[in-house]
């Protein structure tokens, strides 16, 4: 039976897991786009999510790129952020503590400058409790050096990766956040999953710019930015179909542009286990509930009595 | 740290009136119950383009007064300029439309608990949350002067009804078009030193904030000013309209204008490093 029977429709389990971490739905925050929850909490409980990922902690405070920070696109917009945020110390003290409080499931992102310094980030986390697994960010697009979006090189990818699990041991599910901006994405995960990741997420933001003509510079302070939303949907889509086909026993947890039941279920069918809700919740803080309930009702109208038998089901189609 | 607005919802609100005010649009919002948690300096995220919009972020805008009608209930009004296309759409949205929000978010203007002076200095449509302002400090027992300023006559924005707040009204533009010519700060320093204010409020934009604040760093005058950075998500979790600000102790971090703002202490804004990387 589903966790929420009550509803007048026929029940769906809507219970998914990703490694041995469960989860009462496959709604989650997008890492950066929920700082650790507070805000979103004025408007829904935390505990009704999936989970909350929250917003990629570094080892040291980091104050990020200058503003302007974002400008809006067609169905998108980019974002330059750089990575603001407190520190791993702060983070540990002052989040993990709040969103346990609000009963909500924890994937804690982490994004380093080095090897190390994911290894260090994993080392803090190993003895905190309360997390149900970490999302290794190694795809920022936002940061001053191409050089340093591990998730652009396989081998930097698989060290980080490497690094981080032999740090965390075998518990907590690890899950590796990639970018679409490279040749063979498949290449890249099988790399991650090779070196321990359990799952992965996908899709980061797609490199952008943004040309200001009253300048005639770029607008963004960063010059560059990630494109998020509707305009990215149909890149993660593939991402995900690809990365499934080719490990089809990797948990995916996709994300890129969802803004609405639909938009979540094809991401399912692609081969998602989870997805995630960015850019739509800038637009509508309701946003991850609304999808929620949408993705049921859609489930539930298609004849799933399960998520499980809908993640990956459009390979199914195919061989048949 | 700073919150989100504990008062903030996502509603569905009806558009009781849309008029044309120069360059300007007065439209105004029936947001019921919600008016009375309103305050001056408080801003709405409205989303804008209809269900099918490619414009997926929402627009912010300063509330510039709440009243309680009987005829709607609580209602808001808002300035808007239709520079951007999501404030075209807004302005063009005709009466009874439904528009989604988000109020009331941000911080407020503090407003004194003894009846001072103070001065209120507004940029172009930057002035329409001040007369909303003048009105409670005037209730207050406040002495209201005002300062409008923009680059031409009609860019300023002084509704006849809003000066009833205020004790006088100077108008400044660049090309001298309204009022005197010259800029909104030039009469600032002698103000202060002629009269015995104690806050000046401001709305506008940042280059007119950091002016005064060049001002009244030199001053005791305590400078409430809003800001203004271009904002995502209106609700804290973007962090796309930082700017940095100092604490008690001096240290510096990158504060949200739309949760630590838009109304703060222009004391602790580091004006000289808006923009730029810490």
């Amino acid at each position: 039976m589903g966790q929420s029977g009550s509803g007048l429709m026929t029940s769906v389990d809507l219970t998914t897991t990703i490694g041995n971490a469960w989860f009462p739905n496959p709604i989650f925050t997008a890492s950066g786009c929920a700082s650790s929850g507070r805000e979103l909490s004025q408007f829904f409980a935390l505990r009704d999510l999936g989970g909350v990922v929250t917003k990629s902690v570094m080892s040291k405070a980091r104050t990020g790129r200058p503003t302007p920070r974002m400008a809006e696109t067609p169905s998108g917009m980019l974002n330059s952020i750089g990575l603001q945020g407190p520190g791993i110390d702060a983070f540990i003290a002052k989040d993990i503590p709040y969103l346990i409080e609000q009963k909500a499931r924890i994937i804690v992102s982490i994004a380093g400058e080095t090897v190390e310094e994911y290894s260090t980030l994993a080392r803090k986390l190993r003895s905190v409790s309360g997390i149900s697994a970490i999302e290794v960010n190694i795809s920022c697009p936002n940061v001053e050096n191409r050089g340093l979006v591990f998730a652009c090189d396989p081998d930097a990818s698989r060290r980080v990766i490497d690094g981080v699990r032999r740090t965390i041991g075998g518990e907590l599910p690890i899950i590796a956040k990639l970018s679409p901006d490279v040749t063979d994405l498949v290449l890249i995960a099988r790399g991650v999953v090779d070196a321990g990741a359990d799952a992965l997420a996908l899709i980061n933001t797609v490199l952008g710019m943004v040309i200001n003509l009253d300048t005639m510079r770029p607008h963004l302070g960063g010059k560059t930015g990630g494109l998020s939303g509707p305009a990215i949907r149909p890149i993660a889509v593939r991402a995900v179909y690809q990365v499934h086909e080719a490990m089809p026993t990797v948990p995916i947890l996709g994300m890129g542009g969802i803004t609405n039941g639909r938009d979540a279920l094809e991401m399912i069918a692609a081969g998602a286990s989870g997805v995630s809700i960015g850019t739509a919740s800038f637009g509508n803080p309701m946003a991850l509930i609304s999808i929620a309930h949408e993705l049921k009702d859609l489930l539930s109208a298609k004849g799933f009595t399960s998520l499980r038998d809908a993640i990956g089901f459009a390979h199914r189609i195919e061989e048949a | 740290m700073a919150l989100i607005n504990k008062n903030a919802a996502q509603i569905s609100a009806t558009l009781v009136s849309n008029n044309r005010v120069g360059q300007y649009h007065q439209l105004i919002i029936n947001i019921g119950d919600l008016a009375q948690a309103c305050k001056p300096g408080n801003f709405v995220a409205i989303s804008v383009g209809g269900e099918t919009s490619s414009m997926v972020l929402r627009r912010a805008f300063a509330i510039s007064r709440v009243s309680s009608s009987t005829t709607f209930g609580g209602t808001m009004e808002l300035i808007v300029a239709p520079h951007g296309q999501g404030s075209r759409w807004l302005c063009a949205q005709p009466e009874g439309a439904t528009l989604n929000l988000v109020v009331p978010l941000g911080t407020a203007f503090g407003v004194p608990t003894e009846p001072v002076q103070v001065l209120l200095v507004g940029g172009g449509y930057g002035s329409a949350p001040l007369f909303g302002l003048a009105e409670t400090l005037n209730a207050r027992g406040c002495r209201v002067d005002m300062l409008l300023g923009a680059s031409t006559a009609g860019k300023i924005y002084a509704p006849m009804e809003g000066k009833r707040a205020v004790n006088s009204l100077r108008i400044y533009t660049e090309d001298g078009s309204m009022g005197q010519m010259g800029r909104v700060t030039d009469p600032i320093a002698s103000l202060i030193k002629d009269m015995n204010i104690a806050v000046i409020y401001s709305c506008g934009p940042m280059a007119m904030l950091s002016a005064i604040n060049a001002i009244t760093s030199q001053s005791d005058v305590v400078h409430q000013c809003s800001v203004e950075e271009s904002m995502a998500c209106g609700i804290g979790i973007c962090m796309t309209c930082v700017l940095p600000v100092a604490d008690e102790t001096g240290a510096v971090s990158m504060l949200r204008s739309c949760i630590d703002g838009p109304v703060m202490d222009s004391a602790y804004v580091q004006w000289d490093k808006v923009g730029q990387v810490l």
